[in-house]
């Protein structure tokens, strides 16, 4: 790096550090009102059925009990995107739907009063996969819903959100292809991503026209966002959003679903009284939203040195039974394809998002780019074998360089400014070996008796780095500290420490004198939640233009003062001096005096050029006598310019395997009861759902570039954890595809499809 | 028996409403153990599935009763002083009045967190399947998820919030290792990490890095910051 800073780059122990090794760091299930309330959910044993009737009246009359909810009193709120799930409804869609929502004094007390409460339902039939949904005569699950086909359109990306890919002349783009391959790839596991906390919000309504919520996500004001589409939370009501410490996310506790609107609700029955929700983890698991499930169908031309000249085909989004982002994500999707196939200037690509009787599909770490990739990588990749060509040499022509255009989420054209990510690529190579591990599509790299070894390579990258808005305010205070005001929490990523980071690199004061105020919307200005890897970019630009301001102000002060000009000053360590004189040092004080502060504003406004990209290098072991397959190695490549932490990033990178990533190729799945429509996930808990546990980490090392980037933020970065699942699963299956020596397109590649693949059972 | 057109499952803690024809049966009280009386969660888990569904209101009903027989503190007729339960948390005596203190259902994680006020010790499956609730007792690592607080009698606690020194609130030497390696993320896993990891410096000194991950092998981590976990545990070693 030619730039020598004080702070970027280098490792800095988080500022909750301390907190979090003592045990000391709140979680929303840490906190604790001496007149809480505690509620439970009474959930649906059908995946689809009419609540024909409902008593509640014994759970009521039990002693302790303060409120009991179901369709028929609860407020008729409409949640989700459109505006059109009810909050609670007579028609429950999928195993564990809210049937009714109970608060009482204590957890036991709620729990009993579950048991108090007598349904009775009119089974319907169920639908599990996209593909039996958009069938003729599916059942149907919302009336307004035809054919179980979402409606199009994502009114948070704009009026042009991009639902499709229409360009060019996909005949003629065909006609000049010299391969053309088609076919069906899935990726429908619908693993959950299964943070170690579960779901939890607290709610509390201090009159009918103050909400305020105390909940993990990544950002309160998406809370506010969503819950605006909510009649109930409108104004005149102020809703007051407190971000907890969040106990591992992935995007999942985005989600404002009935983790929030229940103890909403049942807040609003009691007023003045605390309301806390606990999901368990079998809730968790069985209920909260999962990956979005992803069928492709698609066709692929492709010139003998890897030129995409058409690609066309239909994809189909299980949703599940609950939606809100969905069609963002499929926005978003469009956009991540059109980065990965560049050199394709002819499409046609219709996804449609489907809804059926399983859990919600949330936002999930990828932002639906990994299921997109999971299924669309293994098509694309028939046409590049066949072709004989290496993938590492097609990912690198066809993925998006500086000057390539794309229409992104909202439906508008740009052009990268961004990143060549080919260097990455080869050192990425370098590091795992590729050139002498691959030996070709279809071939082992090595057969050791039973062990055979193969690799695979997986891409992803998308231009959300810079989306949406962020807000944020520096206060400089005399003594020579300073607060840094953003909506920026902290759920693993340390992007809250490395945006202090940043403002305390411009304001050039010891770490320590840099406080970050609490995540709360009473307190801090608007931003986006950290999603999409916008914390650097988007959040950390915001930030560092409020520290910007403020210091011009401050030094603007000091000039008057010291009769200079502000160019010719300079502040270090709550000091200020002329860059002449650098030995003369005056305190903050002595220009702001005891009772005056300084506070500068900063605000960031979207910018879609910047694509980011993260590729995966996967060398798998499957034993053809067992059929377990294990991880031997990954490598990750990147070069998402100034590296603000390397620690953080090296985390981040490392986060492929984990909230249902890479090993989504190997074990993890849910497994859902298919026997007479029950719909039930049978592996709710932490010992059927399968997990990577420390004993059987596979050898891990990055090739992390760091290319300054000439646009965007001041320290020329741009963020990248939000991908870092998103290209593992197929790389995976890749690999193992390799070892095999045949090609294999289930996720997961349990034992028991290995071996059904080699004809052993 | 189990009915197809008439499912009722009621899996782990997941509630799920069960159509009744008469609301209240005998069925109702049949005896039952409480999900927290169930020490061997994990066993039970297991079995779940491997017998299918059916089984499963029967392992995790929905009211916490306390068994015929069992005491509870709560005497009729002759006076007698109520049973106490004496137990050693981070260097600290507690005696716990059983039945009014200590419900002879309650977890250890449950008495710590809820009782004792110490929410250092976090709850995430609340079956002794992922670690997260390890806390030490007598020095060995236990899930405190699926240990009855009613079989701490005499023992001593070791939780997260002994750790560092109670005066100067210098943190132990695992602790700032974890602290200098980064080796968290969400954090939320990170107490029972650092409790196992204790368990085995304790035990094990100098430990290599393969003797690191298998006792981390009960720990879940999601955010994946095993790497940086070993590095700051080998970093520890040797330390005190």
């Amino acid at each position: 790096m030619s730039t020598e800073y004080r702070y970027i780059g280098k490792p800095i122990p988080r500022k909750d550090a301390a907190e979090i090794v003592t045990g000391r760091a709140q979680f929303t299930d840490d906190i604790k009102f001496p007149n809480m309330l505690y509620a439970k959910i009474l959930r649906s044993p059908y995946a689809h059925a009419n609540i024909t009737s409902i008593d509640t009246s014994k759970a009521e009359a039990l002693p302790g009990v303060k409120a009991v909810l179901t369709y028929k009193n609860a407020p008729n709120w409409m949640t989700g995107t459109p505006a059109m799930f009810k909050t609670l409804d007579s028609k429950v869609r999928f195993v564990g739907d809210p049937v009714a929502l109970v608060s009482a004094e204590t957890e036991e007390i709620a729990v009993k009063a579950l048991d108090l409460i007598n349904v009775q339902y009119e089974v319907l039939p169920a639908v599990f996969d996209s593909t039996e949904a958009v069938k003729a005569g599916a059942p149907q699950l919302y009336a307004d819903i035809p054919n179980n086909t979402l409606p199009r359109g994502m009114p948070l990306m704009g009026p042009k959100a991009l639902q499709e890919i229409v360009r060019g002349d996909t005949e003629k783009g065909f006609t000049e292809a010299d391969f053309i391959d088609e076919g069906t790839y899935a990726y429908e596991n619908m693993p959950s991503p299964n943070p170690p906390e579960t779901p939890a919000c607290i709610a509390l309504w201090e009159n009918p026209n103050k909400l305020t919520v105390w909940l993990g996500s990544q950002g309160p004001f998406l809370t506010k966002m969503e819950a605006l589409g909510m009649t109930g939370v409108t104004p005149p009501v102020n809703m007051h959003v407190i971000n907890t410490h969040c106990g591992g996310s992935y995007g999942t506790k985005n989600t404002t679903g009935v983790h929030f609107y229940a103890p909403v609700l049942l807040a609003k029955a009691v007023p003045g009284r605390p309301v806390k929700l606990v999901y368990t983890k079998e809730e968790h698991i069985a209920t909260f939203v999962l990956r979005l499930g992803f069928n492709f169908s698609a066709k692929v031309g492709m010139k003998k040195d890897g030129t995409l000249t058409a690609i066309t085909g239909s994809a189909l989004v299980n949703a599940g039974s609950w939606n809100s982002m969905s069609q963002g994500q499929i926005a978003v999707g469009c956009g991540e394809m059109q980065l990965m196939a560049n050199t394709c200037e002819n499409w046609n690509l219709q996804p449609s998002g489907v809804m059926t009787n399983r859990n919600a599909g949330g936002i999930v770490r990828g932002f639906g780019g990994q299921e997109l990739k999971s299924a669309f990588i293994p098509l694309l990749m028939l046409t590049v074998a066949k072709a004989g060509l290496d993938p590492v040499e097609f990912f690198k022509k066809n993925f998006c360089k500086p000057g390539g255009g794309f229409f992104w989420r909202d439906g508008i054209w740009y052009v990268s400014r961004g990143q060549d990510y080919s260097n990455a690529m080869d050192e990425g190579a370098r590091v795992f070996g590729w050139k002498d591990k691959w030996k070709g599509w279809l071939t082992p790299t090595s057969v050791n008796g039973t062990k055979v070894r193969g690799v695979g390579v997986g891409v992803h990258g998308n231009a959300d780095v810079g989306e949406d808005s962020s807000e944020a305010w520096v206060t400089l205070y005399p003594l020579g500290n300073a607060t840094l005001f953003a909506a920026v929490p902290e759920f693993g990523t340390a992007q809250r420490n490395s945006v202090a980071k940043m403002v305390a690199e411009i304001l050039n004061l010891p770490f320590d004198n840099v406080d970050v105020a609490p995540c709360d919307t009473e307190l801090v200005p608007y931003d986006f939640p950290v999603v999409g890897s916008r914390g650097t970019y988007a959040c950390g630009s915001a930030a560092c233009s409020a520290a910007q301001s403020a210091k011009t102000q401050l030094l603007e002060l000091a000039a008057t003062i010291m009769h200079a000009k502000p160019e010719d000053l300079d502040t270090m360590d709550g000091m200020i001096f002329a860059k002449a004189k650098p030995d003369v040092r005056i305190p903050w004080i002595a220009f702001m005096g005891m009772d005056s502060t300084i506070t500068g504003k900063g605000r960031f406004d979207h910018d879609y050029t910047m694509p980011n990209f993260m590729m995966v290098y996967a060398e798998v072991e499957v034993d053809t006598e067992t059929g377990k397959v294990d991880v031997i190695e990954f490598v990750v490549a990147s070069d998402p310019g100034t590296t603000i932490d390397p620690i953080a990033v090296r985390m981040q990178l490392q986060g492929d395997l984990g909230s249902a990533g890479l090993d989504t190729a190997v074990f993890e799945e849910t497994v859902l009861d298919r026997t007479a429509a029950v719909g039930r996930i049978l592996n709710c808990n932490m010992i059927d759902y399968k997990w990577r546990p420390f004993n059987e980490l596979p050898i891990f090392d990055q090739a992390l570039l760091q290319t300054p980037l000439a646009h965007s933020h001041i320290f020329h970065a741009i963020g990248l954890g939000e991908i870092a699942c998103a290209p593992g699963p197929c790389a995976a299956l890749m690999a193992i595809s390799n070892a095999l020596g045949m090609r294999v397109y289930d996720y997961p590649m349990t034992p028991d499809k290995v071996l059904k693949a080699l004809g052993k059972i | 028996m189990f009915n197809t057109t008439k499912p009722f499952f009621f899996f782990g803690n997941l509630i799920l409403s069960e159509p009744k024809e008469e609301p209240e049966t005998k069925k109702e009280s049949k005896t039952r153990i409480s999900r927290r009386q169930f020490v061997g969660g994990a066993v039970v888990a297991a079995a779940g599935v491997a017998a299918g569904a059916a089984v499963g209101s029967e392992l995790f009903p929905r009211t916490a009763e306390v068994p015929a027989g069992v005491t509870t503190g709560v005497t009729t007729g002759v006076q007698v002083p109520p049973s106490t339960l004496k137990m050693n948390v981070n260097g600290k005596p507690y005696e716990l009045i059983i039945g009014k203190d200590v419900k002879v259902y309650d977890t250890l994680a449950y008495t710590l967190r809820e009782t004792l006020g110490l929410t250092g010790t976090k709850v995430a499956c609340n079956e002794g399947a992922c670690g997260v609730c390890t806390v030490l007792m007598n020095g060995k690592p236990i899930v405190s998820c699926t240990t009855l607080t009613a079989d701490c009698e005499g023992a001593s606690i070791t939780t997260i919030e002994g750790l560092e020194d109670p005066n100067t609130m210098k943190l132990s030497p695992l602790q700032q290792a974890f602290v200098d390696n980064s080796a968290f993320q969400c954090g939320f896993c990170t107490p029972g990490i650092i409790m196992s990891s204790k368990a085995l410096l304790d035990a094990n000194p100098n430990p290599t890095e393969q003797d690191v991950g298998e006792a981390l092998s009960g720990n879940f981590c999601r955010c994946i910051s095993h790497y940086q976990v070993v590095k700051a545990v080998m970093a520890a070693a040797g330390k005190g």
